[in-house]
């Protein structure tokens, strides 16, 4: 009895509430069938706001499960940003699936059970628990690529992602064990309290090895290559959620791991993060131009976003890791928006999905037009756009870090990418418009609204959510 | 003196309220666009009736920020919202406010698609606009200055000629570009001195070493916007695609957006890296004059020749502010003005004649003159005034100009006064090919004259071109101290490293 108080089960209500509640709606799925998906998926988003409602009115901190998962601001920030994130993907598959035939509820629980696999990759203390969760996340999200089973691409999608997942999960695994092997731990506060500045050869490894499977989780470069072909395969609101929810966690995790275990190794992982973080905004800048599928497009503009935050990551500091999470923040917010639009792009009943159906968007839907054209400004960096104040804060910190090659590369990068951006606008705008979209419906109408305000007038009032974003920051380096 | 009015906040954004106004109008196409007419020329023209306040109100004996307005924005950066002006911000604010509701006569007629848009698009941009030179926090004015290009790039875009997109997106790169250094000097200059206020910075000495590489950043985005030789090719073709009001703001504000960050930004908190890099602004503006004005002469599009008269004046300007003389500068401001409402209407004269023939090619007009005697007196008087004719306003800022820099640099004087005998071959050509000579051609034997709405769109804009050709002081007095106080301030600290000879490459 004694060791079941030690685990300190309550530091993890949000978990636990959500574990339940998946395996329950699971029960019930199974019961009423197929033609009450909507039931399933509206108590999903319900469980999601829940684990939100105990993330932010739970404010202990410290270890549960006798030191494999850990509670503080950091974990309870991305948590809430991850489940808003997944929340509003199962909210804006609704419709689609039911259009599509592919209303099943499974998608909605197995939606549910990816943002439990995250909260357990944002909490992991130990790098068994950091595996568990970051596979739970993974299997999950394997099905989902491929609900939709009867179409190639789609199954082709889901195929793809397994494979090349599994095999980063080795990697992963294999860093994971030369850690252990090393070191003797693989708990992150044992870790976090024997390592300083000298590392050995093979701890070194182990740390590339892991920053290797990780990378290949919030699809940074060279461990990309599966991102576009998921994100065109993958039907479009799964592809909504595959950019937003698990990149929060897995990117949150990326920064706990190097942070705090190996907090003091910097100068051995920096190099590593620079260079994946310079990659990525290259390569995200300079694929996209030539892409004509608006998911492909988005998917490249993904790695290059995953870039930027990175950035914050390699400058190593407090200001860098509550920068990275400013910036995935609002990434989150415009990649929801961005694929709202997306959703709303099908006509007479058929999803259509390459650039050029956008062309003369802006008078034959102006608003639709105009929403797309803030996001695109947003992600281009463009004031007073949200997007811009995300870019303020990776580079202020890679600036006050020291890393001013890395900013200059960023900011170029961050003009070649605009180049795209505005083409997007240029073809709703200066373009012939060309038939017309089906009304969109009013789920992605509030989503919608809700993402342009927030990108279009954060800037008045988001001193509190910058210093919410800074003390979450300030638990990584809290010793 | 302000009293308790947030005066700068209510020039800035009553444009957008305007706007607000402009995007719930519902219900028949044809009633959208007129309302959407009336409601942009009423919203710019109480916008121009309160920025006159601060013309009267503002103190011409103080040297400093007036009517300044803070508050706490994100304290966590202590960055605020902090708003004020002096005298050399104050010129521009207004020359913003004015031009803007003679844009939207402008486009009455010749905007006919699509005026709900339009109409947002250049009340929007008024805003950033004032915005850009009330703000005295470096975020809220890169906020300001950058957010320019959105309504620009839509302008350009939507409303411009057969080439609009290649240049709307020229455009939007090029400027993209520059400011994007320019941000890094911003966070550079914040991790240094802890703070992004402008008058604090202007106060701040930043280590020399690092003071050139801040400066290359800053002047990366500045020198695109005046627009400097050689990063001025986006100049022409924005211009020639443009609208007419498009073209009427960008020569009017927006290049004077560059040349303000110099004298704000480069000299008072790079003043060591300013006098290194003086000979280089000296030699690209030297080749601006009269390299441009060459390309002037050989052009055959109307609005390409004013384009590159403008990148050639625009030199006269840069000379002037690193002339770092009392007469260069207030010469700089000065022209900066009168080309703010001379190129500007120019290229409404242009589009007077664009309106009626729908070219603008040279060579299709002649003879106007026996059709429209009114149209030719204009015209002719705005060419005097960009060729710098005494009496109009383009005299006192170029001789001013010249002045100011043979004060410092005789060789650069003699170079840049070739580019008023330039100045005056090109335009006087143009103005000879379009206006004298037989009138031939049977198409423009029925153009018509200056209609009532054209009337009043000159009117104030002759009135200020006499007015500041024939009483300048008006003018002078608003910024004459502080231009003194400036040289004062950061005079001293240019002319060490001039005096330096490790550090001058002359």
């Amino acid at each position: 009895m004694n060791s079941f108080i030690d685990l300190n089960l309550g530091l993890a209500r949000p978990e636990i509430f959500l574990a339940i509640a998946a395996l329950a709606l699971l029960v019930i799925g199974v019961s009423l069938g197929d033609r009450h998906t909507r039931i399933v998926a509206w108590a999903s988003v319900a469980s999601l706001v829940v684990a939100i409602v105990l993330a932010i009115t739970d404010s202990a901190d410290g270890l549960a499960f006798h030191g494999l998962f850990v509670a503080d601001d950091f974990a309870r920030f991305a948590k809430v940003l991850s489940f808003g994130a997944a929340a509003l993907a199962i909210i804006m598959s609704l419709d689609y699936a039911e259009r599509e035939g592919m209303a099943r509820f499974e998608l909605p629980l197995l939606m549910l059970l990816a943002s439990l696999g995250m909260a357990l990759m944002i909490s992991a203390n130990d790098l068994i628990s950091l595996y568990v969760g970051l596979e739970l996340q993974s299997l999950a999200l394997y099905v989902v690529a491929a609900i939709r089973r009867d179409t190639v691409k789609s199954t082709e999608a889901g195929l793809k992602y397994f494979v090349l997942g599994a095999l980063s999960s080795g990697m992963l695994l294999y860093g994971s064990s030369l850690i252990y092997g090393f070191t003797g731990s693989t708990s992150f506060s044992v870790l976090a309290a024997s390592l300083s500045g000298e590392a050995s050869l093979g701890l070194i490894v182990g740390i590339a090895f892991l920053c290797a499977g990780l990378a290949f989780k919030v699809s940074a470069v060279p461990f990309h290559m599966w991102t576009p072909d998921v994100y065109e395969g993958a039907p479009t609101p799964i592809t909504a959620f595959f950019a937003a929810a698990p990149k929060v966690a897995a990117i949150t995790l990326f920064a706990r791991v190097l942070v705090g275990p190996f907090g003091d190794l910097v100068a051995q992982w920096q190099q590593i993060i620079i260079f994946i973080s310079v990659a990525s905004m290259i390569l995200g800048a300079v694929a996209a131009i030539g892409q004509k599928n608006i998911k492909r497009l988005m998917a490249y503009s993904s790695i290059g976003n995953v870039g930027y935050a990175l950035v914050g990551l390699a400058s190593g500091t407090q200001e860098g890791v509550s920068g990275l999470l400013i910036y995935m923040s609002i990434y989150v917010v415009m990649t929801i928006g961005a694929f709202a639009v997306i959703l709303a792009m099908r006509r007479r009943g058929e999803a259509v999905e390459q650039i050029s159906d956008l062309a003369g968007l802006s008078r034959t839907q102006p608003g639709l037009a105009a929403a797309l054209a803030i996001f695109m400004f947003s992600m281009a960096g463009i004031p007073p756009f949200a997007g811009f104040f995300g870019k303020w804060f990776v580079f202020l910190a890679a600036i006050q870090a020291g890393l001013n090659v890395v900013a200059v590369i960023g900011v170029l990068a961050s003009v070649v990418s605009a180049f795209y951006y505005i083409r997007i606008i240029k073809v709703m705008f200066f373009d012939e418009p060309a038939e017309a979209f089906d009304r969109v419906t009013p789920t992605l109408r509030l989503v919608l609204i809700g993402t342009v305000f927030v990108i279009s007038f954060g800037f008045i009032a988001g001193a509190p959510f910058f210093d919410l974003s800074d003390s979450a920051a300030s638990v990584l380096f809290a010793e | 003196m302000s009293g308790s009015m947030p005066i700068l906040s209510l020039t800035t954004f009553l444009p957008l309220l305007g706007a607000a106004l402009i995007l719930i109008l519902k219900g028949d196409a044809g009633a959208v666009a007129r309302n959407a007419r009336y409601i942009a020329l009423w919203t710019s023209l109480i916008t121009f009736a309160v920025s006159l306040v601060i013309w009267f109100q503002f103190d011409r004996s103080v040297v400093g920020f007036q009517f300044v307005e803070k508050m706490e924005w994100l304290p966590l950066l202590d960055i605020n919202y902090h708003m004020g002006i002096d005298g050399i911000s104050m010129t521009f604010v207004l020359l913003s406010t004015l031009l803007t509701p003679i844009c939207i006569l402008a486009s009455w007629e010749s905007i006919e698609k699509r005026v709900k848009e339009y109409m947002i698009a250049f009340l929007g941009l008024e805003t950033m606009m004032v915005g850009t030179f009330c703000a005295l926090d470096f975020v809220a004015f890169y906020i300001f200055f950058e957010a320019v290009l959105i309504p620009m790039y839509l302008i350009i875009g939507i409303w411009g000629g057969p080439r609009r997109v290649y240049s709307a997106v020229k455009f939007f790169l090029y400027t993209l570009t520059g400011s994007v250094l320019m941000l890094l000097a911003i966070l550079a200059m914040y991790t240094i001195a802890g703070t992004t206020d402008i008058p604090t910075l202007m106060g701040y000495s930043f280590d020399p070493a690092i003071q050139n590489w801040l400066w290359l950043a800053l002047f990366a985005s500045f020198a695109v916007k005046v627009p400097m030789w050689p990063v001025h090719t986006w100049l022409p073709d924005a211009h020639v695609e443009a609208p007419t009001a498009g073209s009427v703001i960008l020569a009017g504000v927006l290049l004077k957006m560059g040349a303000y960050g110099f004298l704000r930004f480069s000299i008072p908190m790079l003043p060591e890296a300013s006098a290194y890099f003086t000979p280089l602004v000296y030699a690209m503006s030297v080749v601006a004059v009269i390299y441009t004005s060459l390309i002037a002469l050989a052009q055959e599009d109307m609005k390409k020749l004013i384009a590159y008269s403008s990148v050639a004046h625009m030199g006269f300007v840069t000379a002037g502010i690193f002339s770092m003389t009392q007469q260069g500068l207030e010469g700089a401001l000065f022209q900066m003005l009168s080309h703010g409402v001379v190129s500007g209407a120019l290229f409404l004269c242009v589009g007077v004649i664009y309106d009626r023939l729908h070219t603008r090619e040279i060579a299709r007009y002649g003879g106007l003159v026996h059709r429209m005697p009114k149209y030719a007196v204009v015209f002719m008087i705005f060419t005097m005034a960009s060729v710098g004719l005494p009496g109009t306003s383009g005299f006192i800022g170029e001789f001013l100009v010249m002045v100011g820099v043979f004060k410092d640099n005789t060789w650069v004087a003699l170079l840049i006064a070739t580019g008023v005998i330039l100045g005056a071959a090109y335009m006087l050509w143009l103005y000879r090919r379009i206006i004298f000579g037989e009138l031939v051609k049977e198409d423009l034997k029925t153009m018509l004259d200056l209609s009532l709405r054209e009337k009043v769109i000159f009117a104030p804009l002759l009135l200020l071109v006499f007015w500041m050709g024939i009483y300048p002081i008006s003018f002078t007095s608003i910024f004459g101290p502080t231009v003194t106080d400036f040289i004062q301030d950061y005079g001293p600290r240019m002319e060490a490293v001039a005096g330096d000879p490790a550090a001058t490459t002359q």
